[in-house]
């Protein structure tokens, strides 16, 4: 009995995520490859696609090193330092994903565009693309970190305090290397949700070529075919991310 | 690591700096930029029409994608972890697909699956229903975008209670209806719930997938955020207002989500 309602669930839980979302990406698949390889190869390597995809891949990586660096400071602080408010502070974290992300567009067009307050017009360039993927990546390095340090046994530091370490050597013999792993991981899955960000970027990005807004150009102009090309580009990549992701034994979330 | 005052200090003023700069300013400025020529106006902009009918295409895309998205969730997290085996495992690695996924592509798919030139484009337009460009793919793609949350959030809690007590309670004569209703779903309940808000956020806050499958007309297809994309797009000063009065509109929602996200988790901590 329990064995047949389960093989009835396994079924109800296969068929609901095939109609929604294996069987549109086998579509997207398919069309890319329903074209000849040179046709294909001429799409995705054609001058803008393979911009696109340099600034893309270049915005996302540089957006995980620095979110890597400031969200294991953010983490430290919030798990090592007191202070008042912190509680709140803590709370706020999440709001990359609680917000959605066309706000956080506007307000960077609001922060940064023309008629920005501080005079600071980053609005229309790569720049203010890093900052738009900092803000919804945000939560990632620092939620993966924090429980790690919290884990963390203080006795190893001050054993290495007494035997006349400095704080520099502390951090970068006994504290980073029980952290990479939980860095790593978590800048892994910031860099895969910034390749597929588009949302904050719409209304900050006119000129500069990101691949999602590519593809949707695409779409529009009703070129199917070349959206698919860069489409599975894109897929191909976030898989190898995904594994990459399971291999160092992270979790995807969020 | 002892770590002096000054290190300390610098230690927070750079964290928060960063974090204010970061998270609070957008929010602030969006707050600041809709009531700037008074509540009144803001009001204005967020009873209109257009903005009404958005929010509330945006409540029922939520409240029908994040229901089915549940009951989803909950069969295939006790399928993973409860049944196993081999396609229990594929399902497993493919479920964190639509986190992975650009939502521009989501859209593509659904395009080429069920538009008009799709897979099942001639059979849905031979019944008269149409799917991308109106609601039901708009549906489509927040279901895709939202799926994973309560999966992810529901597994690693039925890992952790272990399946004891449901052997005692099945071992006692309970039928399986009767086991997950008293045993399991109790025991769950916190990572459900916490799914559950996972996914409403995302469900409300979507651009990317559902833009591509929207006819983007007020009044039909236009989604909260989708308002605020064709807003901030126009010109006029009226079109910037409207847009930052959505925009505040799911600011508001947003924190109100944020709020019941830490109040849940420290919750869930305590009955841990």
């Amino acid at each position: 009995m329990a064995r047949r309602r389960g093989g009835l669930a396994l079924g109800l839980s296969t068929l609901y995520l095939s109609v929604i979302v294996l069987i549109p990406l086998a579509a997207v698949t398919i069309k890319a490859v329903s074209q000849s390889p040179s046709d294909f190869w001429q799409a995705v390597t054609n001058p803008l696609a393979l911009r696109a995809l340099g600034v893309t891949l270049g915005a996302a990586l540089l957006s995980a090193a620095i979110g890597a660096v400031m969200g294991t400071l953010v983490a430290f602080v919030l798990i090592r330092d007191e202070f008042p408010g912190k509680r709140f502070i803590n709370g706020l974290i999440d709001l990359p994903f609680a917000l959605p992300t066309i706000v956080a567009g506007l307000a960077l067009l609001a922060l940064y565009g023309p008629d920005s307050p501080f005079g600071v017009h980053l609005a229309y360039t790569r720049a203010v693309v890093v900052v738009a993927l900092l803000f919804v990546t945000l939560p990632f390095v620092v939620r993966s970190v924090q429980p790690v340090l919290l884990e963390l046994d203080r006795e190893v530091e001050e054993a290495a305090a007494s035997l006349g370490a400095s704080n520099a050597v502390i951090f970068r013999r006994v504290v980073l290397p029980a952290l990479r792993p939980a860095i790593i991981s978590g800048a892994a899955l910031a860099f895969a949700r910034a390749v597929g960000e588009i949302g904050s970027l719409w209304l900050i990005t006119a000129k500069v070529p990101i691949a999602s807004i590519v593809i949707y150009a695409d779409i529009e102009s009703d070129a199917p075919l070349a959206a698919a090309s860069l489409a599975l580009v894109l897929i191909v990549l976030s898989l190898i991310v995904l594994v990459l992701i399971r291999r160092l034994g992270g979790r995807v979330a969020h | 690591m002892l770590i002096s005052n000054r290190a300390k200090w610098s230690l927070r003023a750079a964290a928060l700096l960063y974090l204010l700069a970061l998270l609070i300013l957008p929010v602030v400025v969006i707050f600041f930029k809709t009531f700037e020529h008074g509540f009144g106006v803001a009001w204005g902009w967020m009873t209109t029409p257009a903005a009404i009918s958005a929010l509330s295409l945006s409540l029922l895309m939520a409240a029908i994608a994040v229901p089915l998205n549940t009951i989803f969730g909950v069969t295939c997290a006790l399928v993973i972890v409860r049944r196993r085996g081999r396609l229990a495992a594929v399902l497993d690695s493919l479920i964190d697909l639509p986190f992975l996924v650009s939502p521009i592509i989501v859209g593509l798919a659904l395009t080429l699956v069920y538009g008009i030139h799709g897979w099942f484009g001639t059979f849905f337009t031979d019944h008269g229903i149409r799917i991308i460009f109106a609601v039901p793919g708009m549906l489509l793609a927040t279901i895709f975008v939202s799926l994973p949350f309560v999966v992810r959030e529901v597994a690693p809690v039925l890992v952790e209670v272990g399946d004891e007590q449901e052997q005692a309670a099945a071992t006692l004569g309970a039928s399986d209806w009767q086991t997950f209703w008293r045993i399991t779903l109790p025991s769950i309940r916190w990572g459900v719930i916490y799914g559950v808000i996972l996914s409403t956020a995302r469900a409300l806050g979507e651009i990317g997938a559902v833009l591509v499958v929207s006819s983007l007309v007020a009044g039909q297809t236009l989604t909260l955020p989708l308002l605020v994309y064709q807003r901030a797009s126009q010109l006029g000063p009226g079109a910037i207002t409207s847009a930052y009065a959505a925009a505040t509109e799911l600011a508001v929602i947003s924190v109100v989500v944020l709020l019941a996200m830490t109040t849940l988790s420290s919750r869930r901590q305590q009955s841990r």
